[in-house]
């Protein structure tokens, strides 16, 4: 990997506005938000604080207000372009199969867009894509309708994936599952992150998969970024929202992950 | 898509120990997949195999020629000078190579375990599943099946239909009677402006060309005998049925399909409420309220576009036309083209509830789901309308 030091998203003065009939609701006001490379980190905060929508928006999905976000070096609103999937792989939170085509049809189908590489090498990275998550080589030919809630993830990973883009946006990513293919995606995404130098950026509630998971924890309170730091710092900072969502009962419970503590990068 | 690094190619130097194969650029995804760097590089490719011997299995193919021995993995290989490597880089090596590890490799241990990955993981896709002659066959029984299923579905949804409107009739107050008034505005206020139109146009049309014809018998005004027994009775009706059937019946299946999908269909089920008496009935007697009175309203217009053209083209006066139409069209007409109308609307609207109900939680089901529901609707309709003209052939004319 060589060695840069830009940033892989950085997001600054950032304004979200929504426009409801007469009614104006700020979401974000003079957002700042840094990731930087081979960081996993997770977007934390209460319903309503515009996680996801500055998910879509680092994927050019959706444009701010005001204030500007870059991605790899370049603004967000160029990012889907021909070839976007080497950038940037997205996990939709239902997935967001193609449910005309089978589970390998839909991991090739962003090589195959492009159109360059024989079909038989298409085929075959897609089906060695399907096995790193997990799945086996037989599930190729099933359609996303057969398939469970943690397999359409999978597979859905897998979709984003198959041009090893550099940065991997995930939402919610282990919602919906039961705590045991939680876990096992929470191992997966691991695994994957240390083998595939990725830099995650996701969106979820779910504390273990945060203390598991995440080098890095920015909490959104406030229309604004208020700490962005390893997980232990952001614990011990002092903040209503903090306090209430991690140190809650269930926050206890999680916060026990913490204690043999994932070495930050 | 334009990337900073550079294109992925490959360079043989001589050294004392032999001939090494040097990897040079970003052999990544982003670079694999620009055309003209693909080109260059498996054009590289043969020159290495042309120059290893006989040519290897092309790459990008099925690997798996065992037999062959693979030139390309004998030579010394150096990954010292790569810049990137990834998944897909690595899957195209480990094709070259023909899935053997060359006899000598300079590689990062990262580097290997991405190879190691590529190799653990390569199969061979099952072949694809011949076909015997007995598949026409059992495809023939598998559509036959389904037939019968399909019409045993309906028979039982007319049946539990008539069990409602019994239930309905014992206990009107339970009636969902505000559905039924959105329904009647739906599938027939909303429809009028469209249906008004196609029967106008169609009536100029139809009177335009009759008029040609009977003219060349002096016959003209038996250009009101025709329009008006093939309007009031046949046309005007099927007309009528075959749009709802494509505006309605497609709506009806989309609604309740878009039920199965969202598990609303379910819900409704666990808390006690019939989808018969709920879903079902109320189209059901919507649209058989609905069509009968589109009908007439398609029936109007065509005729109102019938005259039209027949005084433009003929000179026949909208009054010697309108005095005339009582004579030539006996009112067991009318009954007939009503009671068609009400089944074609009963048919429609089960039609498209049965496909709707069968729709399975996919999305794509739901599409499937909807263009058959169209398809089968018209074609009752059509082939109703045809048992109509049978049946009741003596009555009218």
């Amino acid at each position: 990997m060589t060695a840069t030091t830009e940033p892989v998203v950085e997001i600054r003065k950032l304004w979200t506005v929504f426009q409801n009939g007469d009614k104006k609701s700020v979401v974000h006001k003079d957002l700042d938000l840094t990731v930087e490379r081979g960081e996993i980190m997770s977007l934390v905060g209460g319903s309503g604080t515009g996680k996801t929508v500055l998910l879509r928006q680092m994927l050019g999905l959706e444009t701010p207000t005001q204030g500007e976000i870059t991605v790899l070096g370049k603004p967000a609103a160029e990012l889907g372009k021909r070839g976007a999937a080497s950038r940037v792989g997205m996990l939709f939170q239902q997935g967001a199969l193609f449910s005309a085509f089978t589970v390998l049809e839909n991991i090739a189908f962003p090589l195959r867009e492009l159109n360059s590489l024989p079909g038989a090498l298409i085929r075959e990275a897609a089906l060695v894509k399907l096995q790193m998550v997990g799945l086996p080589a037989d599930t190729a030919d099933k359609m996303p309708s057969d398939l469970s809630g943690g397999m359409i993830k999978r597979v859905a990973l897998a979709r984003a994936l198959i041009m090893d883009p550099p940065l991997l946006l995930l939402d919610e990513p282990t919602a919906g599952l039961d705590p045991e293919s939680a876990d096992s995606f929470c191992d997966l995404l691991r695994s994957l992150h240390q083998g595939m130098c990725l830099t995650v950026v996701m969106v979820t509630h779910d504390l273990d998969t945060i203390f598991e998971l995440s080098t890095r924890i920015a909490v959104l309170a406030e229309q604004k970024v208020i700490i962005n730091d390893v997980p232990q710092k952001v614990v011990a900072f002092e903040h209503p929202f903090i306090r209430e969502f991690f140190l809650g009962e269930r926050g206890q419970r999680a916060m026990a992950l913490l204690t043999p503590s994932p070495s930050p990068i | 898509m334009p990337t900073d690094d550079s294109p992925p190619r490959i360079e043989v130097q001589q050294t004392p120990e032999g001939r090494v194969v040097l990897l040079q650029g970003a052999w990544t995804a982003a670079n694999l997949t620009v055309p003209a760097a693909w080109a260059a590089l498996t054009a590289q490719f043969d020159g290495l195999r042309g120059e290893g011997g006989p040519a290897a299995a092309v790459v990008g193919e099925v690997a798996g020629k065992s037999g062959q021995t693979a030139a390309t993995a004998t030579g010394r290989w150096s990954l010292a000078s790569i810049e990137k490597l990834d998944y897909l880089g690595a899957q195209v090596l480990w094709n070259l190579w023909d899935h053997h590890w060359p006899a000598a490799l300079l590689i990062e241990p990262e580097q290997r375990v991405m190879l190691e990955t590529v190799e653990k993981f390569i199969v061979r896709l099952p072949p694809a599943r011949k076909s015997s002659w007995t598949e026409p066959l059992l495809l023939l029984g598998e559509r036959l099946l389904s037939l019968i299923d399909h019409v045993k579905g309906l028979l039982r949804l007319l049946g539990q239909l008539l069990l409602d409107i019994l239930r309905l009739i014992r206990h009107p107050q339970q009636g969902p009677w505000r559905d039924l008034s959105g329904h009647l505005y739906h599938f027939g206020a909303t429809a009028l402006p469209i249906t008004a139109l196609v029967g106008f146009l169609i009536g100029v049309v139809l009177a335009y060309l009759i008029s040609q014809q009977l003219r060349q018998f002096g016959a003209d005004a038996f250009i009101v005998n025709i329009l008006g027994i093939s309007l009031i009775r046949e046309l005007g009706p099927v007309l009528a049925a075959i749009l709802i059937a494509g505006r309605s019946g497609s709506a009806i299946t989309a609604q309740i399909g878009v039920m199965r999908v969202t598990e609303e269909l379910d819900a409704m089920r666990v808390m006690g409420i019939a989808r018969g008496f709920r879903l079902v009935m109320p189209r059901a007697i919507a649209l058989a309220i609905v069509m009968p009175l589109i009908s007439v309203w398609t029936t109007i217009a065509a005729l109102l576009g019938g005259m039209l053209a027949a005084d433009v083209s003929m000179g026949v006066t909208p009054s010697f036309f309108f005095n005339a139409l009582p004579a030539a069209v006996s009112v067991s007409n009318l009954t007939l083209a009503t009671s068609k109308s009400i089944v074609f609307g009963l048919l429609i609207a089960l039609v498209g509830c049965h496909y709707g109900l069968r729709v399975k939680p996919n999305t794509e089901s739901l599409g499937q789901g909807t263009t058959a529901s169209v398809v089968t609707s018209i074609t009752v309709v059509i082939l109703v309308d045809a048992l109509f003209a049978v049946l009741f052939k003596s009555v009218g004319i």
